[in-house]
């Protein structure tokens, strides 16, 4: 691990929302984690950065309960995900938004019915503070005109507002962003950025982003991990990161094509598969 | 030249390496096959007990559920409806050559009204449905699961069984008994064009006779089969589509399998169904 571990730690537990320690995870014999740990303190933005295929999207799945760590422990809120039954999870999930990569709205009914969806599934509000609430939501993401328009006829851009409108309507204490910068032309790239530092400002919500856009998240992270092959290699903020001399944060913050990270795919000799010898 | 050669190369056959696995079917492969298929058959079984389960408070939103009987019976209708006009036509048809052949052509409306209530209706209407509705619920659920909207319901703590799963199975086993009889009603009309109408059995005669040789058993077998059949087709098809591998060939793919298992499972529970009522 590198040395940047032992600069400003987020060690204030009680401060932790989301604890992972020692978290160990594998897919059909394959490990994703092999010892990762990681903390997301209250009311910070928590960028998790990392190389596609180190199973930053896993992290998140197991910060959401929907799979469990072989070994090592999540918790969150101070509660330990592997503990919970079903109930306490979807307790605990009414606590959380999170944003997916391609939005995940649902097709079959319109923008404000999408973000209406959580509350009525949850509250028994009635429906003239629910429409209050929706506008509400709508207006702070810039979208109030498009409530009756079908996911369809969404840009990505917009597709995602419309995904961090409903991941926000229920009030959550924390927010995860899978990948939010993806595909986005700079103008929809620029808008989330100042989404995702607004909501963290203004609403006091702990953000956690998952992304591999390097410079965009320096811009708005409080603190920064980087993973790769199941652990974190480093961790510290923006400015420490970029002022690494490690050769895998190196590569990772430069988009070196060789590195610690290879090329090319493990492989048998070049000449001899050309040749169609047997290895 | 050169790109061409080198597209040779990487599409020709590769000498097998020493110790790997040569392909064929293997004694080691069937019984993985095996395996594998008791394995599916236990996650079905599984996943028809967890959605059972999902049923019961699904029924507390009616609004989805009646939204799935529209999606799966009000927009079969249509299919249904002209599949069983001409099904009850050709009956009238085929029944009056071959009852003519024997002077009784009297039994006509008996011998139609009696194929369509215990066979003809219920399975052609659930081979239609499986086409139709079947294909169409594992391909939109399978998309759901392709673009994170399951997963999305399950982190926004909405259990996607009670809220995709049920309402749709409840839905596809409501519309089936409904669609059945549309389908054996129709049908009735058709064969009578034709019988009645056409070739010149008497009208009297030709509802006399099915009223009085039809019986509450022969009905009940067909609602009980459509029932059946509605409850296994919808398994099916929102199964196929919730397990289905989130790509586009992975939905494809399920939507294949709707259509065949339905069709064959059709046709043999039609047998041990009427094996039981004989």
């Amino acid at each position: 691990m590198a040395d940047l571990q032992s600069t400003p730690q987020p060690s204030a537990e009680t401060d932790a929302v989301i604890d992972v320690r020692d978290v160990h995870y594998a897919v059909d014999g394959r490990p994703i984690f092999a010892g990762l740990d990681i903390r997301v303190r209250r009311g910070l933005i928590t960028a998790v950065m990392g190389p596609s295929g180190t199973g930053k999207t896993t992290l998140l799945r197991l910060i959401t309960g929907q799979i469990y760590a072989s070994r090592g422990h999540v918790s969150v809120f101070g509660r330990e995900i592997g503990d919970m039954g079903r109930a306490e999870i979807y307790a605990t999930r009414k606590r959380m938004g999170m944003l997916f990569q391609n939005g995940a709205l649902l097709t079959d009914v319109d923008v404000f019915d999408n973000v209406a969806f959580p509350v009525r599934e949850h509250t028994n509000l009635p429906e003239p503070l629910i429409r209050t609430l929706v506008l509400t939501k709508l207006e702070a993401v810039g979208l109030r005109g498009a409530a009756h328009l079908m996911p369809s006829e969404l840009s990505g851009g917009m597709a995602r507002r419309v995904a961090l409108a409903r991941a926000i309507v229920m009030d959550p204490e924390v927010l995860i962003y899978d990948e939010p910068f993806v595909g986005l032309d700079p103008i929809s790239l620029g808008v989330i950025l100042r989404l995702i530092k607004q909501m963290n400002d203004a609403l006091g919500i702990t953000s956690v982003v998952v992304s591999h856009d390097v410079h965009e998240i320096a811009t708005i992270a409080d603190y920064s991990y980087l993973l790769s092959e199941g652990k974190v290699v480093a961790a510290g903020t923006p400015a420490q990161l970029a002022a690494s001399d490690s050769a895998t944060v190196r590569q990772f913050m430069t988009g070196g094509a060789e590195g610690p990270v290879p090329f090319h795919y493990p492989a048998a000799d070049y000449a001899s598969e050309l040749l169609g010898e047997p290895a | 030249m050169t790109e061409s050669a080198g597209a040779m190369v990487s599409e020709g056959k590769r000498p097998p390496r020493e110790g790997e696995p040569q392909a064929g079917p293997t004694r080691r492969g069937s019984r993985e096959g095996l395996l594998e298929g008791i394995r599916k058959a236990g996650v079905t079984a599984i996943f028809f007990a967890q959605l059972l389960a999902a049923c019961v408070p699904a029924l507390s939103k009616p609004r989805l559920i009646i939204a799935q009987i529209y999606n799966a019976g009000a927009r079969s209708l249509i299919i249904i409806m002209l599949s069983g006009l001409f099904t009850g036509m050709v009956l009238g048809l085929q029944g009056y050559g071959l009852l003519h052949r024997f002077g009784s052509e009297a039994a006509l409306g008996t011998a139609v009204a009696l194929s369509l209530l215990k066979e003809l209706g219920p399975v052609l209407t659930a081979l239609l449905f499986a086409g139709r509705a079947g294909t169409a619920l594992t391909s939109e659920i399978g998309l759901m699961r392709a673009t994170d909207q399951l997963t999305a319901m399950e982190v926004m703590a909405v259990d996607p069984l009670r809220y995709v799963a049920a309402p749709r199975f409840l839905g596809g086993l409501i519309a089936m008994p409904l669609l059945t009889a549309i389908f054996i009603v129709i049908g009735l009309f058709g064969a009578q064009l034709v019988g009645v109408q056409m070739m010149g059995v008497d009208r009297g005669i030709f509802w006399s006779q099915m009223q009085s040789a039809v019986a509450l058993k022969d009905v009940t077998e067909g609602i009980v089969k459509s029932l059946v059949f509605g409850a296994v087709l919808s398994l099916i098809a929102v199964n196929e589509g919730y397990h289905t591998d989130p790509t586009a060939e992975g939905v494809g793919r399920a939507t294949t399998r709707t259509v065949v298992a339905s069709s064959v499972l059709t046709l043999l529970l039609d047998y041990v169904l009427t094996a039981v009522f004989l």
